[in-house]
């Protein structure tokens, strides 16, 4: 289970530093004050929903039921493409019950058809390891 | 501009990354003296009624933007299922794209459990949406509709909070409006009461508020039917020209004429409809 991170938008290389390589120069307007009330919430959304659905659950069926749950989402989040490719996640959606809901996040800002795309050859040596 | 996405796995949804720059370009324009255009607001009267048989839901079709009217005939009374619909007030956009998710929601649910969706399934959807975005999403809604359990009528407020009454009003109308319903509502009317009462509490909200206008809409929902009355009265009619200043036939005298036809046939007839929705 992946941790909410406290303050959302404290630096993300190792060690907690800035890491200039990959994200840029930092600046400590960016860092302390989200641009819109909304954003940290909407970052960790689905995070957060997901330890809500968890706990209730362990309190409903006892400490097995979660614990077996995460073991699948631990599963169904391994099976992905390259990592520059966009994937559907669809053993993932279906675990957690979104693949008959429709939101924002389906009709706004698409990841399918973004206009960016990451540099094939970094992002496969990032995900090795190598870089 | 590779490096950005080496780690951050791109997401759909709402994008804040121009929240930064949009702030400081509306400070900026402020201290020139320009305003920043503002969203078109729908500024509306909007109301719903429970009678005998079902609902009753009434709408203006008046959308503003600032003090200029945007559309003088759009819908504000939106299709959520066969048997639920829903007025929406607040910001035009975010109340057409709001119900139509939830619409979609609903199909789908209904699809899974293979049930008639139920109101206060819709409801409790558009209020869990709307109170995860914390009232950004400028949306005030009446939502009816009649299902297995009999008419059911909620007002739901941008910030997520809703109230299941016999009669509501939204928008900027309102206070019109439920002033005509204290006086005349009462409980287990008949359909043409009802209709008359929604039509009066609308009319009410177009006459006393600027934000309000043009025709009213009415949406009368019964187990097993829906009757959508778009336009039910038009309460503000434009004028009519009085004058011409085309010159009658004879006018100017006719010296000769000279008559050729031209023969042609009709190869294709299309209809191509306009959006008047």
């Amino acid at each position: 289970m992946y941790s909410v991170p406290v303050a959302g938008l404290c630096p993300q290389g190792s060690y907690g530093i800035q890491d200039s390589l990959r994200s840029g120069f930092t600046s400590v307007k960016n860092e302390l004050l989200p641009s819109h009330p909304l954003e940290l919430s909407e970052k960790n959304f689905v995070l957060n929903q997901d330890k809500m659905n968890f706990s209730t659950l362990r309190n409903i069926q006892g400490l097995h039921a979660p614990l077996k749950l995460q073991m699948e989402y631990r599963a169904a989040r391994q099976i992905q493409r390259l990592p520059f490719l966009q994937s559907s996640n669809l053993a993932l959606d279906t675990l957690r019950g979104s693949d008959d809901t429709i939101g924002f996040e389906d009709i706004l800002g698409d990841p399918a058809q973004s206009e960016m795309m990451g540099e094939p050859h970094m992002m496969v040596e990032y995900k090795l390891g190598l870089l | 501009m590779a490096t950005l996405a080496v780690r951050r796995a791109p997401l759909g949804g709402f994008s804040f990354e121009n929240c930064k720059r949009n702030s400081i370009l509306e400070s900026e324009a402020n201290k020139v003296g320009f305003s920043v255009p503002t969203a078109r607001k729908t500024g509306t009267t909007i109301c719903g009624v429970v009678f005998k048989d079902g609902i009753v839901l009434g709408a203006d079709t008046r959308a503003t933007e600032g003090m200029v009217v945007a559309d003088k005939n759009c819908s504000k009374i939106h299709y959520i299922s066969p048997n639920i619909y829903c007025c929406g007030a607040g910001t035009a956009a975010d109340t057409e794209m709001t119900t139509q998710i939830i619409s979609s929601n609903l199909e789908l649910h209904a699809l899974s459990t293979g049930r008639q969706p139920r109101v206060a399934t819709a409801n409790r959807m558009l209020k869990q949406m709307l109170f995860r975005y914390q009232g950004y999403i400028g949306a005030a809604l009446v939502l009816g509709g009649v299902d297995c359990n009999g008419p059911h009528l909620y007002s739901i407020y941008p910030h997520g909070s809703t109230d299941k009454l016999p009669y509501v009003t939204m928008g900027s109308g309102s206070l019109a409006a439920m002033a005509v319903f204290e006086d005349r509502y009462k409980t287990g009317m008949e359909e043409e009461e009802a209709k008359q009462l929604v039509r009066d509490a609308i009319a009410a909200g177009i006459f006393n508020d600027l934000g309000s206008g043009s025709n009213i809409d009415l949406c009368v929902i019964t187990k097993g039917n829906v009757d959508y009355i778009r336009p039910h009265d038009e309460a503000n009619k434009k004028g009519v020209r009085t004058g011409d200043y085309r010159y009658k036939r004879g006018t100017t005298a006719v010296l000769s004429k000279v008559v050729n036809p031209l023969d042609l046939e009709l190869l294709e007839e299309t209809v191509q409809t306009m959006d008047t929705s």
